[in-house]
């Protein structure tokens, strides 16, 4: 059903998509928590910092992770030298610039869950002697758990679909970064190339119905583990 | 046993109090916003006084000047809320345990089955806290507290969600805790009645200051809407 260029295109992306989900949910879950939490200064700061990727044109966080992390840039020469480690035109610099454009995705999601949990929960944790690491652990992040699972499927599918940003970043190589979204856009630039084009669009739409159909799921089974639907029912 | 002389402000509210209680328990009556739960959250350590210190049991958990802060989980001083606060995503019986099994097991004064059979809960081990009853839920945040060996127990309003009928059943159950453990406890309510009924002495709290006897006795009005907030709003 599809030619080899193709399939390489959606497992490249796929790849790419699991990778930048990985290294967003560490990092967004403590995000979204501290945002959700504490108050600190600079707080303003780091929400317009991750809420920026969604609402400039892709392209030029692109040429921020070219300027910063390209193989003149600062951080890109050090990652070198320091680790051998490239970024600019790999598949690792795609899962970067995905990383970065899925990230406001993922906090936000993970926002929310943490403000919804009474914070007199955690507190009740304390004082049966709980350090905050293990209140975190066993009673904030097991009842935000819908909403990293929400974040996180919104995570994955965005970086299925990333394309300006990985396109400045990392270019459009085959087998390389040439992702899902960038060998459609090829395909459309060659003649003759309309039918795998269309192709590929229908499977980009099957996957993005698939992750937001597995984000319903898991968000509605880790509910009713939760006992959240028990709730709403009368009461004993 | 628990001495304390703390200062406390936010905004404009000031919270000051001075006492020495001995042990036994002790009840502490005053109208709604008058600093009650504040001052409970200031003794539990869920709140950093501006200045002052407190002393519990010849050690000090608190001293502003010196620096001293002993965090909640280090103190071991159990706190009842008004809605229970139990963890909604655990069975009742994980509930109870919470707390036990973050305590040593040397340090342990209670047994499972003593406190299921004190707070008559035994039947309810398996249900999650959506399944409980208004009183129930409370005998349930009252047997993890006991469960977590404090050294100390303070009950915040712990009947303030209930109706009349419950008050009147779980009362008893909080007459046998004190009876029964022997655990000094701070029982905070502006219910005179209920204070009067479980506590060996009363202080009185008004406007952030804990006086020994007050301008007017007698039960206060309770500001409609201050009890029973939500705890977990469905997503």
């Amino acid at each position: 059903m599809l030619t080899a260029a193709e399939w390489e295109a959606v497992q490249l992306s796929s790849r790419v998509a699991l990778w930048a989900t990985l290294v967003c949910l560490p990092l967004g879950v403590f995000v979204g928590w501290a945002l959700a939490r504490r108050q600190f200064r600079g707080k303003f700061l780091v929400e317009v910092l991750v809420q920026l990727p969604m609402v400039l044109p892709p392209v030029v966080p692109g040429l921020a992770l070219l300027l910063l992390f390209g193989t003149q840039g600062p951080i890109g020469r050090w990652l070198e030298q320091s680790f051998g480690i490239v970024l600019a035109f790999t598949w690792k610099g795609a899962v970067i610039a995905s990383a970065v454009m899925a990230f406001p995705l993922l906090v936000q999601p993970v926002r929310v869950a943490f403000r919804m949990i009474d914070a007199r929960l955690e507190q009740a944790a304390a004082t049966l002697g709980a350090t905050p690491w293990d209140a975190f652990r066993s009673v904030a992040l097991p009842l935000a758990l819908p909403g990293v699972l929400a974040g996180a499927v919104l995570c994955f599918s965005r970086s299925l679909g990333e394309f300006g940003a990985t396109m400045a970043f990392v270019g459009n190589i085959p087998g390389e970064t040439r992702t899902l979204p960038l060998a459609i856009y090829s395909f459309m630039h060659r003649p003759g190339g309309e039918a795998a084009a269309l192709r590929l669009a229908l499977l980009s739409m099957a996957l993005a119905v698939l992750a937001l159909a597995a984000s319903h799921w898991l968000t509605r089974r880790a509910e009713r583990r939760l006992g959240y639907l028990d709730s709403q029912a009368p009461r004993a | 046993m628990l001495s304390f002389d703390l200062e406390f402000v936010r905004g404009d509210f000031r919270l000051q109090a001075r006492a020495e209680l001995a042990n036994g328990a002790t009840g502490i009556c005053g109208p709604s916003g008058s600093g009650k739960s504040t001052l409970l959250a200031l003794i539990a350590g869920l709140l950093r006084p501006q200045s002052g210190m407190l002393e519990f049991a010849g050690s000090r958990l608190v001293d502003v000047a010196a620096g001293v802060f002993v965090p909640p989980w280090r103190r071991h001083f159990a706190l009842v809320f008004q809605d229970g606060q139990l963890f909604p995503h655990m069975t009742v019986h994980d509930n109870l345990l919470y707390g036990l099994r973050r305590r040593e097991p040397r340090q342990r004064r209670f047994e499972l089955s003593q406190v299921l059979e004190l707070l008559e809960i035994g039947s309810l081990l398996a249900r999650r806290p959506a399944q409980l009853s208004g009183g129930e839920r409370q005998r349930v945040a009252l047997g993890r507290a006991l469960l977590s060996s404090p050294r100390l127990l303070l009950l915040d309003e712990p009947l303030a969600a209930l109706d009349d009928r419950l008050r009147q059943q779980i009362l008893p159950f909080l007459r046998r805790v004190k009876d029964e453990t022997q655990l000094p406890l701070v029982y905070v309510s502006h219910v005179l009645a209920e204070v009067g009924y479980l506590a060996d002495r009363t202080l009185w709290i008004e406007d952030g200051r804990l006086v020994q006897r007050p301008d007017r006795a007698g039960d206060f009005a309770e500001r409609p809407g201050a009890a029973g907030q939500p705890v977990i709003r469905p997503a």
